[in-house]
């Protein structure tokens, strides 16, 4: 599903070059759910960004679902993005002036699918994430555990090959954390691919395998912490 | 795509009401200001008779030559003998020999006081030369020009003034001394500026009476227009006729502009002729101008209001920049939430195509509320301008569209930077920021 191989990314000024990722290789299979830790620094972001197809690497190689990433244009990189990718931010990041559904919307939107069918994939990604009730509600009036849901409704909706999720709970409290949790373990056993960047230990644990960054580096690859029933790969939600 | 666009624009506008209120603002008061201006400006530069203003001419013949001082430009006015030669020749596909003498008209009713009206002496062509709308009636005949006849053709308000009742058609008139028949009533005719008639306001109402050039010269009629002698003369018909002061205008109708060059030649031919019998004593030095061309060689349009259209397109520049100003940090400040749809699938150029529809609600917003500022501005100028000047501005269907024309048009060019900014910003800094 996602291969990097002896990726890098450098960030340079007139005086100086630093590297974020350097001679970065993860393989994420098809059906994985991984965690991504590391110390504040270390590349993580820049890792998922570049996954994301928002952020272009300097050397090395990118494959997305079995295509090489290198050399596509904004507007390619853009239509993949939204039909491969599915993001779940920290702040969750949903649009204020939008309601719950028209949040969802908006990848959508992009794809130009039409009316109907766009109405029906809102409606049925808000039922999986339990917030059909709020659909009209403004994300001001929604806890920050139901925002987050909306998040994940709305990188749902598409119907992604790859879920990127960046911190997911860390803007919440324990409570509604383990709810987001075990809303991504479920999407994972329905077949998901996830890839989550996050610092709780704990997080990392539930995951079904986790990648350790240092300085740019992948520095190993975990044990499976825990192994997660039905695991092996389904097609994506 | 669009109505999402213009959808998500309203949403915006309104989340951030008061830089879009001072946007909006900025933007009507820079188009008020211009409009107000401009609405001006065109009403006075306007061409008169765009159908065949590049086949109308006003012909121009130096009579006096290169000694006279104040003469290096040609006038607008002919002398007598010039004028009537040109005529008699008649090269044109119309001609008219033309100026303006003034009555004293006398209502037939009891007890009514006379009162003085402007007129036209001319060719039976001038009416349609110049498209002029009849009412009722219509022109004189050629005829009646060769047979110096009393008719007259009244302007709408002199017809209503005289015969309220509507029935001045074959009716006769007093006019000085002599009575003339009607024989055409004119419906309202707006030609403005009167580029026939250089010597006299040019944006004052059309002539109230109009009557043959034949029948003015013999009642000896003088022009209450301009007249130029570069030499004394007594100012009598007769004198004046036989003099070579200017003070007749002459124009010609060609079947195209492309006869142009051949007419001009004709009047080459006419000048040497003169110079040959010893009447010029110097080379050819003659014109032909047509409608905009004498416009523009008149200087029709004031100083000063060429002046104050330019500061007027300066403000509305100044206020421009602001509204760049103004939408670049509105823009900024929603960097994170245009990274978010970067993220989720939109393109740069969606992006900047969604900032430009923001941009629209902005231009369509400040070119309504400009456009009432336009009407006030309207109002102000017809307060404070002369009678002649103020009658022209009006606020028409063009007017409007042009302010909102160029409000909408001002704007999307005032936010081509914001919105060309907004679509390139990097989306992974900002989600990182975050």
């Amino acid at each position: 599903m996602l291969k990097m191989t002896h990726l890098s990314k450098v960030y340079r000024t007139e005086v100086v070059e630093t590297y974020a990722l350097r001679d970065f290789s993860i393989h994420v299979k098809e059906g994985e759910f991984v965690a991504v830790t590391g110390p504040s620094g270390s590349g993580k972001t820049t890792f998922l960004t570049i996954a994301g197809l928002l952020e272009e690497f300097t050397g090395g190689q990118y494959q997305l679902d079995g295509a090489d990433v290198h050399g596509l244009n904004d507007n390619q990189r853009s239509r993949l993005r939204n039909q491969k990718i599915g993001f779940i931010f920290q702040s969750f990041n949903l649009i204020p002036d939008l309601n719950v559904f028209d949040n969802v919307d908006v990848p959508l939107r992009y794809r130009r699918l039409p009316g109907a069918e766009r109405r029906r994939r809102i409606n049925e990604a808000l039922e999986r994430v339990g917030l059909s009730a709020r659909s009209k509600h403004y994300p001001a009036e929604l806890s920050g555990g139901q925002q987050q849901r909306v998040a994940i409704a709305r990188a749902l909706a598409g119907g992604p090959r790859l879920l990127l999720a960046d911190e997911p709970t860390g803007n919440l409290d324990t409570q509604m954390a383990r709810g987001v949790m075990q809303l991504l373990e479920e999407l994972h056993r329905d077949g998901a691919t996830i890839v989550m960047v996050t610092h709780d230990p704990e997080l990392a644990a539930r995951a079904q395998r986790e990648v350790r960054i240092v300085d740019g580096q992948v520095i190993d690859l975990a044990v499976p912490t825990r192994l997660v029933e039905n695991a092996a790969p389904r097609p994506a939600v | 795509m669009l109505k999402y666009n213009i959808g998500l624009a309203l949403r915006a506008l309104r989340r951030n009401a008061v830089v879009t209120a001072l946007m909006v603002i900025a933007v009507s008061v820079g188009i008020g200001a211009s409009m107000t201006v401009l609405t001006a400006l065109r009403a006075m530069s306007a061409d008169p008779i765009p159908a065949k203003s590049d086949r109308l001419f006003s012909v121009r013949i130096d009579n006096w030559g290169p000694d006279v001082p104040n003469n290096a430009l040609l006038s607008d006015l002919l002398s007598y003998p010039d004028a009537m030669a040109l005529m008699r020749a008649h090269k044109g596909l119309r001609q008219s020999v033309m100026y303006a003498p003034v009555f004293s008209v006398t209502p037939q009713t009891a007890n009514a006081i006379p009162f003085t009206a402007t007129a036209r002496a001319a060719y039976s062509d001038f009416f349609a030369m110049f498209d002029v709308p009849f009412a009722a009636g219509g022109p004189w005949t050629q005829a009646d020009d060769d047979a110096r006849a009393k008719v007259v053709v009244l302007g709408a308000r002199m017809a209503q003034r005289l015969f309220p009742a509507g029935d001045a058609l074959g009716r006769s008139v007093m006019l000085g001394d002599g009575s003339y028949r009607i024989v055409g009533v004119l419906a309202q005719w707006k030609f403005q500026p009167r580029v026939y008639d250089l010597s006299s306001r040019l944006y004052q109402q059309t002539e109230d009476v109009f009557l043959p050039l034949t029948t003015a010269a013999d009642r000896k009629l003088l022009s209450m227009g301009g007249s130029y002698c570069s030499t004394a003369a007594a100012h009598d018909f007769a004198s004046m006729s036989r003099s070579e002061c200017r003070w007749v205008e002459f124009w010609v109708e060609l079947s195209s502009a492309a006869q142009k060059p051949a007419y001009l030649e004709f009047l080459n031919d006419y000048s040497a002729q003169q110079r040959r019998i010893g009447r010029f004593h110097w080379p050819a030095n003659v014109a032909l101008l047509d409608v905009n061309q004498t416009l523009r060689a008149e200087h029709i349009v004031p100083g000063e209001m060429k002046i104050a259209t330019l500061a007027a397109f300066g403000f509305l520049l100044v206020c421009l920049v602001n509204a760049t100003g103004l939408m670049l940090a509105r823009l900024s400040s929603r960097a994170t939430e245009f990274s978010v749809r970067r993220a989720l699938g939109a393109s740069k150029a969606q992006i900047f195509v969604q900032c430009l529809a923001e941009a629209t609600v902005v231009g369509m917003s400040g070119g309504l509320l400009g456009l009432g500022l336009t009407v006030l501005g309207l109002a102000f100028e017809r307060a404070i301008l002369r009678e002649d000047y103020s009658r022209l501005i009006s606020l028409n269907l063009d007017t409007v569209v042009t302010t909102l024309g160029l409000a909408l048009l001002a704007v999307l060019i005032a936010a081509l930077y914001p919105a060309w900014r907004t679509s390139r910003l990097a989306p992974a800094w900002n989600l990182k920021a975050e």
